[in-house]
This record gives structure tokens, C-alpha cells and sequence, in this order.
């Protein structure tokens, strides 16, 4: 036995490093893996980060040196564009408020319950799990900052992942192209929902979208709310390329909405608001085309007191405009004469068709 | 000079002190982690790895070079999302398997280096591929094409790495 031993002590000893390290990963596979592995990744994240924090701040503070003293060329000719980028922005940001304006109407008219970020905390980038086989990266913040678990990482263009493990200075993000990840989707335009997947090769796919579907590349890919970690509705990607797949289902590959090879900072979602959508007064911002339907001419405010027929004919011009005079709730239950007394926006609604219920609805 | 006789008797085994041994993993383990974040082509690589068959084959003892392996592959399985074990798994068996190869023959000069890094690559790979599907279930695919290829562009890496960390090399 001790000449097997000797002749074989190498293999041996192998051997029982390889059947430990099986043993380990059978637990972690019978157990939650983030509790019987807590220890030796906690000692191991803390050997490594240190380190990584330093070359982030040591590149940072370069750059910053270079940018903000020495490398000034040039700041002139884009601050302008940027002005002018501005002004275009704000004349969009017009459009848009008014466009949100009338989408929390109709959802407080349908009870709809929105669910919006209420708190991020800006994390930087510090390192990678610098394999292929598995995608995460290390960000600067963690519960001491109020970082938890399955929290949302984000940034301006689209969602990146979630938090998979915290550490008291530093959390480890799964990124949604992580073979193990999975993220509720939703197609913008046909509004079908799929799961978001990573793949081995670190591709994203929606996966669960039925074969007989029709999906076009480029239409955009959001975040459906389903998995009750990314709030609805924020951007996920583009479909780059659709396919058929296996089992009945469609092979769909997205592009990530944001640059998950190049991040350098994220979001972190801490709070999530969830509340009952509630139309907007708008008493404070009055839209332009309120103040135009107020100037331009409009059906003339009907006399105190006016024959029946009088009334009749009025209401027959109106329907004959295209006028839905009758058409809101409010006003089917309003007497024929009041009517006339409303704001003239809403007495002109040819102008602005697809407002017109929204703008008697709150009132 | 370079011994290319084949007995263990006459091949030199090289030791290193005690913060080369600590510091350099640690070094590629950092780099592995921080640089593919600047440079993502840089994922290709695998310093850990080139680490861990450079210490294993200057040292030839396949004790030490499974066990060189094993903790450095294990430190990085702590920095992955999955289970910690997998690259322990296959740096062991890299680190014995190129201790034993090196006790065996010569490992010295570059093109000799160059092959023995991709073949390990290579072992690396097949390995850890193993581990996943078969004792993880995990949905891993292996390219052979993929393999090979990032197995030349770390043997280039390997044979500069090398002979950069045979300054650090002491006679035992």
C-alpha cells in the first residue's frame, strides 16, 4: 500500500485536489451558491478590487488632468453645437411632455399602475470577471452604499444587468449578455414579449417569441416589467437579426441598447416607484395649441337662452364639422347649453382630433 | 544554457521567492480583470493561465503545480458569477500536466514554449468545457476554431510573458 502510494503520490494527490474541488461545486450547486461560497469570494474580491479601484482612479484622474487643463482644443466649436443641439432638444422636450401628458391621462383613465425610478446611484466601472464564459463586472459601490441584490443596472442607453452579489464596497453585476440571465422583454411596435437571454458567445437573444410571428430587424426591444427587477419600458436593444429557431419558436438577436464592452460608469436602481397613474393639472403650462385654439376662430358661444330648434341645428353643424360634441363622458352628461361655455380648445377639437377625449376626460 | 536531455536528473528546477510567487498571480489575476474592460479584445487572453503553466514548468514538481493551478484558478472563479471550481478544475489538471511535461523534456526555447502553451490552451479548454456541460449542465459551446485561435494568440502572448518572468527565476 505504501509502494501504490509512493510510485502514485502524484496522481493521488490530483486526484484528491479534483475530487474536492467536485465536491465544492456539487454543493454550491445543491445549495444557493451566494451563501456556501460567501467567504472565499468575499477574501477574494477583497484581494483584487483594492487594486482595480486604483487603476480606475489613477486612468480617471489622468484623463481628467488631460482633458480639463491641456487638451482644450477645440471646446469653442463644440460648445456652440452643443447650444444648438440644446435648442433642438427643448423644442422636443416640448413634444414629448405634451405627448406624456396625454399618455398619464389615458392610463389614469384605464387604472394602469406605472412603475418609475425613484433613486439611482451612480457606480463606476472597476473590473470585469475577465473571462468569456462568464459576464459580469465589478462596480465601485455596495451595501454600504445601499446596494442590494437584483437591483437594476442601468445606464442612458439601455439596461446593462443586475446586482448578483454585494459586498460591502464593491457588487457584482450579471450583464443581460450572461448565458445565465434573464431579463423580461417586450417588442416596441408588434408589443410581443419574449425572455431576453445571454448566450455562450456573449450574444443577446429573445427567446419564447412564437415562429408565426412577424418580427422585423430594427425594431426596438424594451423592458417589460415582467421579471420585477427592470422597471417597464426602458431600453433594451435592437433586433439585428431574426431567424427560425427551435421548438415553434423564433430565433431573435438583439443588439444591445447599450455598449456592454465599453462601460465605464452605470445606475444603479435603488428604488422603484410603483403608483396609480394620475393625470397631470395643467394648469401651470398651458399647451400651444390650447393657446391657438383660444385665437383662431371657433364655434361662437351660444345666447343665454336659444330656441330648441336653435340648439338643434348647432349641434347638427358640429357633427357635420366631424365635431363629437356628445362623444366625451362629461359632456354626455352636461346639458345641451353648457356646452358652450367650455374652453374654446376643447370646442375645437377638429383641429387636434385624437385629443379630444383626453381633454374632456379630467374635467 | 539549455538542457534538452530528457532525464529528470539533469533538467534544472527553478524555485521563486516568496513575493514573486504572490505577487505575479496576483498581477495577471488584476490584469485579466481590469485591462478587457479598456481593451475587450483583450478577453482572449488568459494570463491566470499562462501564469499558472510558466510557474509549473520552471518549478517541474507536479505537486507544486497542481496546486499552483488550483489556487489560482479558484481565485479566479471567485471574480466570475458562477460556481467557484470550475477553473480550478481545469488549472489543476493544466498545472500538472505541464509540470510533468516539463520535468520531462525541454521547455526553454521559444518555439517549445509556443506549442506546449497552445496544447495547454487547448487541455484548458476541453476541460473546463467538460466541467460545465457535464457536471454544470450549463449550455457551453466549444469552436474548435475559436479554441485554436485563441490558443495561437496566447502562446504568442506566452513565449514574451515567459521569458520576461525568467528574470524572476532562482536556482533551487
Amino acid at each position: 500500500m505504501e509502494f501504490v502510494f509512493s510510485r502514485h503520490r502524484n496522481l493521488i494527490i490530483l486526484l484528491c485536489v479534483l475530487f474536492l474541488q467536485i465536491l465544492g461545486l456539487a454543493v454550491q450547486v445543491k445549495r444557493s451558491d451566494s451563501e456556501s461560497s460567501r467567504l472565499i469570494r468575499v477574501w477574494a474580491v477583497g484581494a483584487i478590487t483594492p487594486f482595480e479601484r486604483g487603476a480606475v482612479w489613477m486612468q480617471n484622474s489622468t484623463r481628467n488632468l488631460w482633458h480639463n487643463y491641456f487638451y482644450l482644443r477645440g471646446v469653442r466649436a463644440e460648445n456652440r453645437q452643443l447650444k444648438e443641439q440644446i435648442d433642438g432638444m427643448r423644442l422636443e422636450q416640448v413634444r414629448l411632455s405634451q405627448d406624456a401628458e396625454q399618455a398619464h391621462r389615458l392610463q389614469a383613465l384605464l387604472g394602469f399602475k406605472e412603475q418609475t425610478i425613484a433613486k439611482t446611484v451612480a457606480a463606476q466601472v472597476i473590473g470585469s470577471s475577465g473571462s468569456d464564459l462568464s459576464r459580469s463586472i465589478y462596480i465601485d459601490k455596495g451595501s454600504d452604499d445601499g446596494i442590494a441584490q437584483d437591483m437594476a443596472v442601468i445606464t442612458a442607453g439601455g439596461i446593462v444587468g443586475k446586482v448578483l452579489r454585494v459586498f460591502p464596497s464593491t457588487s457584482l453585476v450579471l450583464m443581460i449578455n450572461d448565458q445565465t440571465s434573464g431579463v423580461g422583454a417586450i417588442l416596441e411596435k408588434s408589443r410581443l414579449q419574449g425572455v431576453l437571454r445571454g448566450t455562450p458567445d456573449g450574444e443577446v437573444v429573445l427567446d419564447r417569441v412564437m415562429s408565426d410571428e412577424q418580427v422585423a430587424p430594427g425594431e426596438t426591444v424594451l423592458s417589460s416589467g415582467g421579471d420585477q427587477i427592470f422597471p417597464k419600458g426602458l431600453p433594451v436593444g435592437t433586433v439585428s437579426k431574426v431567424s427560425p429557431g427551435k421548438d415553434l419558436f423564433l430565433n431573435i438577436k438583439v443588439r444591445p441598447a447599450s455598449d456592454l464592452n465599453r462601460l465605464e460608469e452605470v445606475l444603479v436602481v435603488t428604488e422603484k416607484q410603483e403608483r396609480e397613474a394620475v393625470a397631470t393639472a395643467t394648469t401651470g403650462r398651458v399647451r400651444a395649441a390650447d393657446i391657438l385654439a383660444q385665437r383662431l376662430p371657433s364655434v361662437p358661444d351660444r345666447p343665454e337662452a336659444r330656441p330648441q330648434t336653435s340648439t338643434a341645428a348647432t349641434g347638427a353643424a358640429g357633427n357635420a364639422n366631424g365635431v363629437a360634441l356628445n362623444s366625451g363622458p362629461g359632456a354626455a352628461a352636461k346639458p345641451p347649453g353648457s356646452q358652450a361655455k367650455e374652453p374654446a380648445s376643447q370646442a375645437v377639437p377638429p383641429r387636434n382630433p385624437p385629443e379630444a377625449p383626453a381633454q374632456n376626460t379630467p374635467n | 544554457m539549455p538542457i534538452t536531455y530528457t532525464s529528470g536528473e539533469q533538467i534544472e528546477v527553478y524555485r521563486f521567492s516568496v513575493p514573486v510567487t504572490i505577487m505575479v498571480p496576483l498581477l495577471a489575476l488584476i490584469l485579466q480583470a481590469f485591462v478587457p474592460l479598456r481593451l475587450p479584445f483583450f478577453s482572449i487572453f488568459d494570463l491566470p493561465l499562462l501564469v499558472t503553466i510558466f510557474f509549473a514548468m520552471a518549478r517541474r514538481s507536479p505537486i507544486a503545480g497542481l496546486l499552483t493551478g488550483a489556487v489560482i484558478g479558484l481565485v479566479q472563479d471567485c471574480l466570475t458569477a458562477g460556481p467557484i471550481g470550475v477553473y480550478g478544475i481545469s488549472k489543476t489538471v493544466v498545472g500538472f500536466a505541464a509540470s510533468s511535461l516539463g520535468a520531462k523534456i525541454d521547455a526553454e526555447n521559444a518555439g517549445a514554449r509556443f506549442l506546449l502553451t497552445l496544447g495547454f490552451y487547448l487541455l484548458h479548454g476541453i476541460v473546463y468545457f467538460g466541467v460545465t456541460r457535464w457536471l454544470l449542465s450549463l449550455s457551453q459551446s466549444f469552436s474548435w476554431s475559436r479554441e485554436i485561435l485563441a490558443g495561437l494568440a496566447n502562446a504568442a502572448l506566452g513565449v514574451g510573458l515567459y521569458f520576461a518572468l525568467d528574470k524572476l527565476k532562482q536556482r533551487a
